[in-house]
């Protein structure tokens, strides 16, 4: 099958579908790749180096006539899109709930429509999540555009001209692309905290080295269905923005990446909090193209406001053509690549996969989204059932110790009540010998487990005084076993010894 | 030249106290090789002790001399040749010389006449029942830990052989011990022969108990099975010494019964499995037709050598996990070679080690000793599973059910609750396999198939001889 990948024409829209080093290994799944010529021009690949690896170059009209799948980042225009026809598959992003109309023009086309951005977010499709991998971008460009119109470093300095304190950044929302200013401003030397809703994302925030900023309320679980936000009750709200204008005074930077999937995004920097603001300070509001997360942002420019500069950037991936490309078309990659099992260049939509089920939104003239919901969260919630069957066991098992304890007692004074005294001798120091076995043999170290084993052995070859002492007999039989017993447990002793030695010597610092 | 019995006496108190002190020893790396020599010098004034004593005649010292010798450089020579890697053998093989001379010491002691004349009444009684006791833990302790070495030398295949109906057999077993051992006691007083066919008999039930409880034990379960025997060879020891009312004989078959006794526990505690049935045997059966065959799991990607070595050298933090199969590749000396190298380099190189890895309790750690990896970067498994979190690569050897996420996640499956290195957790985790077959436990590992995770196929020490090269 023949695939093409027309150049992106939405204003300012850098990126491509596909780029040389994919292209290459889509030609391997038994592919024939068509670019629009120039159409990597804009993220830094020229026609030459898709020629080089095989892709053929052509003009628009030939890509949307000839090709068995269209690959494109932005979903298609309404021109665009009728220039499809039926059995043609496209690939991009849809984005099925905003577009209601481009859903319905694909489907009445009979395109098979696949939207990148409807891939479940469940483990097995990570590497074709490119939401996912936008956002990092996102996050990551969401830093330099911060520091680019900030007025400062980011790291703390003494300097002979003087000391320069660190600039604080504050990231709300700690997603992918929260996660990744977070990291991004952390290796620039900031001081950077961050908050979200989801108290299961503070370790992850922990860990790229910022501060979580916990809320003082009591326990409201934001997560919802398949690891993203919900919207939170009105007095969690009320607390959480109380924190907001605290931190505003106190920061020089923030980086919002707060969404709802679904909803506009919710409005977490008020006028009254940006006034508050530093001179100098930046907000960069990831949020801006669903309507922002501060109430200033102008989606799509930088404002100023009260000495405060307000990044509104939509196209933040975009403006890292090279990288985002490179992310995008890996993931298509990887899609493709669970499209085509048998690896011969065809296609097969297969409705019974979770993965191609949940990205699929039409087929055959019909509409398939929404498709059933995804299922999965983060682990935590599993953790209950495991811990249940555990307690109960041990309740069981009380009685048992005590059981054994009082048949071991009765036992050993029944025997007491027979046995003469020289053997309650030996049991006695038996019985304690156990115990400081058990004392001493606590201590060894898990390591010297194997040595343990064979100096036991080597002394549990003293059995061969029992040997030693019958050697003697006048019996010539036991003269003989006595003799041959002592010549294996020997083996035993110096064996058990010897080779113990060896295993020492060889624990060294 | 005879020694009075205060001497002897000292002399076997002094041997107890160094024997304690050797296992005292070693409970760390710098004290263990003084304590191996308490041990030997323990064992020479018990063993000087007794022979200059009364009960050894001096025309006897010829033969006891050769005895000696011979033993003594077989054994020698045992321990010199020896692989590391073949260390469980080793000590399995060298276990079942334990419970043959308990049964030979059992045997030569009933025979003596003198018995009857030293016991009456119930003291007879007592002491035809350790007689009884010594000789039947002897007899399994031998046929079992001939049996273990078999299987852990490759001799006798590692699946557990489960007879139809073997619990019942194992109890129809003890049961006709009990028996022979009441008809023992009944016949012994006679003198002369008398009991010896039962106390045969029983000989031959405790040879056939011991070969069967062992068969049954599935490859998994090895650690258990020889520390089990270790065990075993100390009680075998202790019922000795009762019967020859030798208080050095008891108090080191005690020592050594217990610890081997505590050594089990921690191997069970280790795979999440009750004593018993791991005893039961049957577990592991091989073949993974049990659990999650046939499901999908997902795909797994491969890596090359030489991005291993890439990834490698680009991180900070490593953990090296080791599995049986790194011993079956001999690959460890590979490994410190790696080791050294990343170390060089900055790199922070730490070995994760779980408690039941290898056939062995503490098997990888001796290995990667005789590959002279300094045992301070050697962990384990407690002491750093919280670390994963920061580790950039893991590189798994050879290990499989070790590292299995589903024994976390998956409750109520053959290893569920066993306690597991989490390496997922981990930036990138790299297994070495030769294939994608199961572990012991006959579980698939979702670990594979984890985004997170890369295989490198092929023998443990050639491709880890080619990432070697690669950095």
């Amino acid at each position: 099958m023949r695939i093409g990948v027309p150049r992106e024409l939405f204003a300012d829209e850098k990126r491509v579908a596909t780029t040389p080093e994919v292209s290459a290994q889509l030609m391997k799944l038994g592919f024939d790749v068509a670019v629009e010529s120039n159409a990597g021009a804009a993220a830094n690949f020229s026609d030459a180096s898709y020629e080089a690896v095989g892709c053929s170059i052509a003009t628009a009209e030939e890509i949307w006539r000839d090709s068995d799948i269209v690959m494109k980042v932005r979903g298609p225009s309404p021109e665009e899109a009728e220039l499809l026809k039926s059995g043609q598959a496209l690939i991009s992003f849809l984005w099925p709930a905003q577009n209601p109309e481009l859903l319905k023009q694909l489907t009445e086309k009979g395109v098979t429509a696949i939207a990148m951005d409807s891939i479940p977010r469940i483990s097995r499709a990570q590497k074709m999540d490119a939401l996912s991998s936008m956002a990092n971008i996102a996050g990551y460009r969401a830093v330099v555009e911060a520091a680019q119109n900030f007025g400062r470093f980011f790291t703390g300095q003494i300097t002979a001209a003087g000391k320069v304190p660190p600039a604080k950044v504050l990231v709300i929302g700690a997603g992918v692309a929260g996660l990744a200013a977070i990291g991004a401003a952390q290796s620039m030397g900031a001081i950077v905290r961050s908050f979200d809703t989801r108290p299961e994302v503070k370790e992850q925030i922990e860990s790229m080295g910022a501060e979580f900023l916990m809320l003082d309320f009591a326990d409201e679980d934001g997560s919802g269905e398949g690891g993203y936000a919900k919207v939170m009750s009105d007095e969690f709200i009320k607390a959480e923005m109380a924190l907001f204008a605290e931190q505003a005074r106190d920061v020089d930077i923030i980086i919002t990446t707060a969404l709802i999937p679904g909803k506009p995004a919710p409005r977490l920097i008020t006028k009254e909090m940006v006034e508050s603001m530093k001179d100098g300070s930046v907000i960069v509001d990831l949020a801006a193209e669903q309507g922002g997360n501060c109430e200033l942002t102008v989606p799509g420019e930088i404002a100023k406001h009260n000495g405060v500069t307000l990044i509104g950037y939509t196209d933040l991936p975009s403006r890292l053509a090279t990288q985002s490309s490179q992310l995008y078309g890996t993931n298509l990659r990887h899609l493709l690549t669970d499209l085509t099992p048998e690896k011969d260049g065809k296609i097969v939509v297969n409705m019974e996969d979770e993965v191609i089920r949940g990205a699929t939104v039409c087929l055959d003239g019909k509409t398939t989204w929404p498709p059933p919901a995804p299922k999965l969260s983060a682990a935590p919630k599993k953790a209950k059932p495991v811990a249940a069957p555990v307690a109960k066991e041990k309740k069981k098992s009380v009685w048992g110790p005590i059981i054994g304890m009082v048949i071991a007692g009765l036992a050993l004074l029944g025997l007491g009540s027979v046995a003469p005294p020289s053997f309650m001798a030996h049991f006695t120091v038996f019985v304690l010998a156990c115990f400081v076995g058990y004392m001493v043999i606590w201590n060894v170290t898990a390591a010297l487990h194997t040595p343990l084993m064979s100096v036991t052995n080597a002394i549990s070859s003293i059995i061969i005084i029992g040997a030693l002492l019958q050697v003697s007999s006048d019996s010539e039989t036991i003269k003989w076993i006595a003799v041959a017993t002592t010549a294996v447990a020997c083996i035993n002793i110096v064996g058990g010894f010897a080779v113990t030695r060896r295993m020492l010597e060889m624990f060294r610092k | 030249m005879t020694t009075n019995t205060g001497i002897i006496a000292m002399s076997y108190i002094l041997a107890t106290i160094l024997f304690i002190l050797a296992l005292g020893g070693l409970s760390n790396q710098e004290t263990a090789r003084r304590g191996n020599w308490y041990g030997i010098i323990g064992m020479i004034i018990a063993l000087v002790a007794t022979i200059l004593g009364p009960r050894v005649n001096a025309d006897s010292y010829g033969y006891l001399l050769v005895a000696l010798l011979v033993g003594g450089s077989i054994g020698l020579l045992a321990a010199r040749r020896v692989q590391m890697t073949q260390m469980p053998e080793l000590v399995a093989i060298l276990h079942s010389l334990v419970g043959a001379a308990a049964v030979a010491v059992g045997f030569a002691n009933f025979m003596d006449p003198g018995r009857l004349q030293h016991f009456a009444g119930v003291d007879l009684t007592i002491h035809d029942v350790e007689t009884y006791l010594g000789i039947l833990i002897g007899a399994v302790t031998f046929s079992g830990s001939v049996i273990a070495f078999g299987k852990l030398s490759g001799r006798i295949g590692g699946k557990p052989l489960t007879l139809p109906a073997r619990h019942w057999l194992n109890l129809a077993l003890l049961i006709a011990v009990i028996w022979f051992g009441y008809v023992f006691v009944q016949q012994s007083p006679m003198g002369g022969d008398a009991g010896m066919t039962p106390l045969i008999i029983m000989t031959v039930i405790s040879l056939l108990f011991g070969i069967h409880m062992v068969m049954a034990i599935g490859g998994a379960d090895m650690p258990v099975v020889v520390s089990m025997l270790n065990s075993y060879s100390g009680w075998a020891a202790a019922a000795t010494g009762f019967m020859l009312e030798n208080d050095l004989l008891i108090v080191t078959g005690a020592l050594v019964g217990s610890s081997g006794a505590i050594l089990s526990y921690i191997m069970c505690r280790a795979m999440n499995r009750k004593f018993l049935s791991v005893i039961a045997g049957g577990f592991g059966t091989g073949g993974g037709t049990a659990a999650a065959g046939g499901e999908d799991q997902g795909e797994v990607v491969p890596i090359s050598p030489e991005e291993t070595a890439e990834l490698l050298s680009d991180a900070k933090e490593v953990m090296i996990i080791p599995g049986y199969g790194m011993a079956v590749a001999q690959a460890q000396h590979i490994v410190h070679e790696i080791t050294q190298a990343l170390r060089a380099k900055g790199v922070n190189v730490r070995f994760g080690i779980h408690p039941v890895a290898g056939r062995m309790p503490g098997h990888m750690n001796v290995l990667l000793a005789e590959a002279k990896v300094p045992y301070d970067i050697v962990f384990e498994m407690d002491e750093i599973n919280d670390d994963f979190p920061d580790i950039d690569v893991s590189v798994i050897i050879g290990a499989n059910d070790i590292v299995n996420p589903s024994a976390l996640t998956d409750p109520e499956g053959p290893i569920g609750g066993m306690p597991v290195l989490e390496c997922w957790k981990g930036k990138t985790s790299i297994v070495l396999k030769r294939s994608m077959a199961t572990g012991y436990a006959g579980v698939q590992n979702p670990l594979f198939f984890l985004d997170n995770t890369r295989m490198l196929f092929g023998d443990a020490k050639d491709t880890l001889e080619k990432v070697f090269k690669a950095l």
